[in-house]
């Protein structure tokens, strides 16, 4: 009997014991890389902010405020871009949930007058090769001075004005979806509240 | 090095390449390898784990009762993934987002789980070493090929140059995932032939 026991409680322990080593070393790793991870984060949210907005002097990222979707339902992160005090464009961080990959973060740039001035894809699962390019600028450059409420912030094949990317067209349709969010959260922030 | 050594390095390079020879760890080889740029930072970043996988595996054999190896080797690979993606994420951000998606699918990739079980859990730390190190090597070798085929024909391009211009149309299919075993089993016909294989 003692030697069933044994044979028994043998591999249980020592499976126990590899197990809580393995998560005393992760979580000892995940404090000790948690301020690094946030760093690297804001320091990749702070470029895309500048790839997508004029030129600022401010600090966007210690300037941002939310603002509520057009529906009400969700907020998103407006980051504002100042040169000399002077608003010269703003940067906004909306989503789709609509990717072929589940979702997509998308960081867009809106000049005051309205129109776009460049956005860039910050997190998404698209297919590499396909999905994923939605971020190069044959895609990008679509829609620079882009304005919505003028054109159609749509592909092609749904009566819009923007090229879809070959072969991606689910990826493309999901871009345009995040950044239409973007604009009517935009734009109904503009018409309730001309502070900015 | 004497020969076992020698043997033990080599071995996974060509003759038993655990992609063209063996055909293991075929979900993320057809899933990344839409180019040769994702190919080879995939196959960079699996023998990264192969040879730190290995090696704890090799130095904790005899510990471990028989029964339960294969759960304590899925514990120690998985550790290893996320640790790396962590120290990746804070202190190299440039690579973890060219590399970021592919990190976890290493966790899956039977070729670290195959050769802990075929070989570092009979063999010494410094062979077990040798082992992953040319398994890594042929198995980046194949992704690169393989990402490299995909993307010439599929893009018209090679580690993101292009060099066909806007005017060329390339076959689109070889990006997309049939194109995938379409590349594959062109290669691996190649291969065959030069193995002498029958």
């Amino acid at each position: 009997m003692s030697k069933r026991i044994k044979e028994f409680l043998v591999p249980v322990i020592t499976l126990v014991i590899i197990v809580t080593l393995s998560a005393f070393a992760l979580g000892y790793m995940y404090n000790f890389t948690f301020e690094a991870i946030q760093k690297a984060k804001d320091a990749k949210e702070l470029e895309a902010i500048s790839e997508v907005v004029n030129e600022f002097d401010n600090n966007p990222f210690a300037e941002k405020t939310t603002i509520m979707t057009k529906d009400k339902k969700d907020k998103l992160i407006m980051y504002p871009a100042r040169k000399g005090g002077k608003l010269t464009s703003v940067a906004i961080k909306s989503y789709s949930n609509a990717g072929f990959g589940g979702r997509i973060e998308v960081m867009t740039g809106f000049n005051v007058s309205g129109s776009i001035k460049y956005f860039k894809v910050i997190s998404s699962n698209e297919t590499p090769g396909l999905g994923s390019k939605v971020d190069e600028p044959k895609f990008k450059e679509q829609l620079t001075d882009f304005y919505p409420h003028r054109q159609i912030l749509k592909v092609k094949q749904d009566g819009g004005d923007v090229d879809a990317v070959t072969a991606a067209t689910i990826s493309s349709r999901a871009v345009l979806k995040a950044i239409a969010r973007a604009y009517d959260a935009f734009s109904n922030f503009n018409s309730g509240d001309n502070n900015e | 090095m004497n020969k076992t050594s020698l043997d033990n390095l080599t071995r996974g390079i060509f003759r038993e390449n655990p992609i063209l020879v063996m055909l293991l760890g075929m979900c993320p080889t057809l899933g990344v390898t839409t180019s040769a740029t994702n190919g080879l930072g995939m196959g960079l970043a699996t023998m990264f784990v192969l040879m730190l996988s290995n090696m704890a595996i090799s130095s904790i054999k005899k510990v471990i009762p028989d029964i339960i190896r294969i759960p304590s080797f899925i514990v120690i690979i998985a550790s290893f993934v996320t640790i790396l993606e962590m120290v990746m994420q804070a202190y190299l951000p440039v690579l973890y987002s060219a590399l970021g998606i592919y990190i976890p699918l290493i966790v899956v990739n039977c070729i670290i789980l195959g050769r802990a079980e075929a070989f570092a859990s009979k063999n010494t730390i410094f062979q077990s070493l040798l082992d992953a190190i040319g398994m890594g090597i042929g198995f980046t070798f194949a992704l690169t090929i393989l990402g490299s085929v995909r993307e010439i024909l599929g893009n018209g391009s090679i580690f993101g140059f292009s060099f066909m211009g806007e005017v060329a149309n390339p076959i689109l299919l070889f990006i997309m995932p049939p194109g995938a075993f379409l590349a594959l089993a062109s290669i691996i016909i190649v291969v065959n032939k030069l193995r002498g294989a029958k």
